[in-house]
């Protein structure tokens, strides 16, 4: 039986600054310093600095995510259990470890607040004139882009071979749903008006099916394998094929779908059959074909549409619910992420306008069409291209996706009280509920383990190797009625 | 889908397909053209006042 769907995302916004120094580097830390200077009591650690895994038994900084972090960024945890930190010439945030898709969108939403609560703080930081500008999107339309990474918790059982060969259909075609839409083409080799517009941010940019990259000769299917968690029992699909999304139902579809198709092929019950025959050149070729008409290549020697293999999917997904349920993504959002899957594909194929409020392409694109006809534009015109980056803006009174209607799936209090809450499901609740009550006992935290400095020698490390243990039902109460960190490491027997 | 299905017949029913199919697709039609016109018109407001050198120096580093 398929496990649980542990979930989450980590995106990286566009910044820009305006009016003084343009270096992204310092202008990520200078906006996350800001938010936690202003939002939290303690300044966010640097783990450059520490190094708590030479003093604690048993301990070994090596297993945590040491690796990919640059040590002497901006690296910062917060009362929500997200991570907030300056990854390559980006600002990052990582919503905390979520049970389900539809908790993703609401610390998805969350991560939207803060970068834009950072943007507040920083003005106070800058000159008069100058503002940091952050977006939401994948590229700069000049061939740079930069990711919005999904994690979904897989059995370490499932043949890594198999997710590879039977998730790749999904990811090629998915973005018909979740495409957040492109103005120009950024292909090597092809002229950016060869393609006015396109469905996905993202798709110019893959060259490889599968492979260890992130940052240069990007793969559909990326091979890390660090789990973040008992690397025995589990792996962590990082997924860095998608593009970030605007539209919340977008958001839980992504993250929906794929953690059923997930759970299907955990079960073996997806097949090889909607195998392509390139998928490197299928993605590009969906992703430029708006009309969604043309065909792609499967390796059986049928030809199918991207709406058609989408249709195929929710179909078999339709299936395994009836035959072994949507338990591992939890049944409520599983049922309603099918219905809300097939009511999309529904719209795209019969009756583009009625998904408008959800599909962010389609709402991209009838505004940059309208725009164009309104003003008399070319498809080259820079004007349409503003349109596109303004889409993805995090200003309040510029973002543009905000004043499209597109319809939203949680509401505003629940995404402020996310800002600074962790989801009481998973781990990320031990995480966030040890910083919020005792900020100035916890010295190192990461995904698996948190590390504890309670006066006396040695740092306590206490380990999180299950995402699912530490959740509110398993410390809440522990948490509650501990008075000092002392106290709870002591319960815990840590 | 209305406006293929009309094309297809005859022209002596199509007074009376008007009666019915007309009002509702117009209807529609009409709300969304106005939905667009008023979404378009706060675009115009909203969008960079100078539009092409925001284009312009929209630059990124290249990230994961």
């Amino acid at each position: 039986m398929a496990i649980p769907k542990v979930c989450g995302i980590e995106t990286e916004y566009g910044i820009l600054v305006r009016g003084a120094d343009n270096n992204p580097v310092s202008a990520s830390s200078l906006l996350i310093n800001a938010y936690l200077h202003t939002h939290m009591r303690k300044v966010g650690w640097d783990f450059g600095g520490e190094h708590p895994g030479n003093d604690a038994r048993g301990f070994s900084l090596g297993d945590g995510f040491a690796p990919d972090v640059e040590l002497h960024l901006v690296n910062a945890v917060l009362t929500n259990g997200a991570r907030y930190y300056v990854d390559h010439a980006h600002p990052e945030i990582s919503t905390p470890e979520c049970l389900d898709a539809r908790e993703v969108v609401v610390w998805d939403r969350a991560g939207e607040q803060i970068v834009r609560a950072s943007m507040h703080a920083a003005r106070a930081m800058l000159p008069d004139d100058a503002e940091i500008l952050c977006h939401k999107n994948n590229s700069d339309g000049k061939g740079n882009s930069y990711g919005c990474h999904e994690n979904y918790l897989v059995s370490r059982d499932v043949p890594f071979g198999r997710i590879v060969s039977q998730i790749t259909p999904h990811f090629v075609t998915r973005q018909v749903v979740v495409g957040a839409g492109k103005v120009g083409c950024e292909l090597p080799g092809m002229d950016f008006d060869e393609v006015p517009f396109q469905i996905s941010q993202r798709a110019d940019f893959f060259e490889e099916e599968v492979g260890l990259e992130t940052t240069m000769k990007r793969p559909i299917v990326n091979t890390r394998d660090e789990p973040h968690c008992d690397a025995a029992k589990y792996r962590r699909l990082h997924v860095i094929v998608g593009d970030a999304n605007m539209s919340e139902v977008a958001t839980f579809l992504k993250v929906g779908a794929t953690a059923i198709v997930l759970a299907m092929i955990e079960d073996d019950e997806m097949g090889d059959d909607f195998a392509l025959a390139n998928p490197v050149a299928a993605i590009r070729q969906i992703s430029h074909d708006p009309s969604l008409k043309r065909t792609v290549l499967l390796r059986s020697g049928r030809r199918l549409t991207a709406l058609d293999l989408q249709w195929g999917l929710l179909e078999r997904a339709r299936k395994y619910e009836r035959s072994r349920g949507l338990v591992s993504v939890g049944e409520a959002v599983g049922a309603e992420v099918l219905d809300s899957w097939e009511s999309v594909l529904t719209g795209l194929e019969s009756d583009r306008d009625s998904v408008a409020d959800v599909v962010d392409w389609v709402a991209k694109q009838r505004v940059i069409e309208g725009f164009a006809e309104r003003h008399g534009l070319r498809s080259a015109d820079p004007r349409l291209k503003a349109v596109d980056l303004q889409y993805h803006d995090m200003r309040v009174d510029k973002c543009l996706a905000d004043r499209v209607g597109l319809r939203t799936i949680v509401d505003n209090d629940e995404v402020t009280h996310a800002m600074t809450n962790p989801p009481t499901t998973t781990r990320a609740y031990f995480r966030g509920r040890c910083l919020a009550k005792w900020p100035g006992n916890v010295v190192a935290a990461n995904w698996d383990s948190l590390v504890f400095d309670v006066g006396r020698d040695p740092l306590r490390r206490v380990p999180m190797m299950e995402p699912l243990r530490g959740t509110a039902e398993h410390v809440a109460n522990l948490i509650d009625s501990s008075d000092t960190a002392a106290e709870l490491l002591q319960r815990l027997g840590a | 889908m209305v406006e293929r299905t009309q094309k297809q017949k005859p022209v002596s029913s199509r007074a009376e397909d008007d009666v019915v199919e007309a009002p509702a697709s117009t209807v529609t039609g009409e709300k969304l053209k106005a939905e667009l016109d008023d979404l378009l018109d706060e675009i115009d407001g909203v969008l960079e006042t100078n539009a092409e050198d925001f284009v312009k120096s929209y630059v990124q580093k290249g990230g994961q």
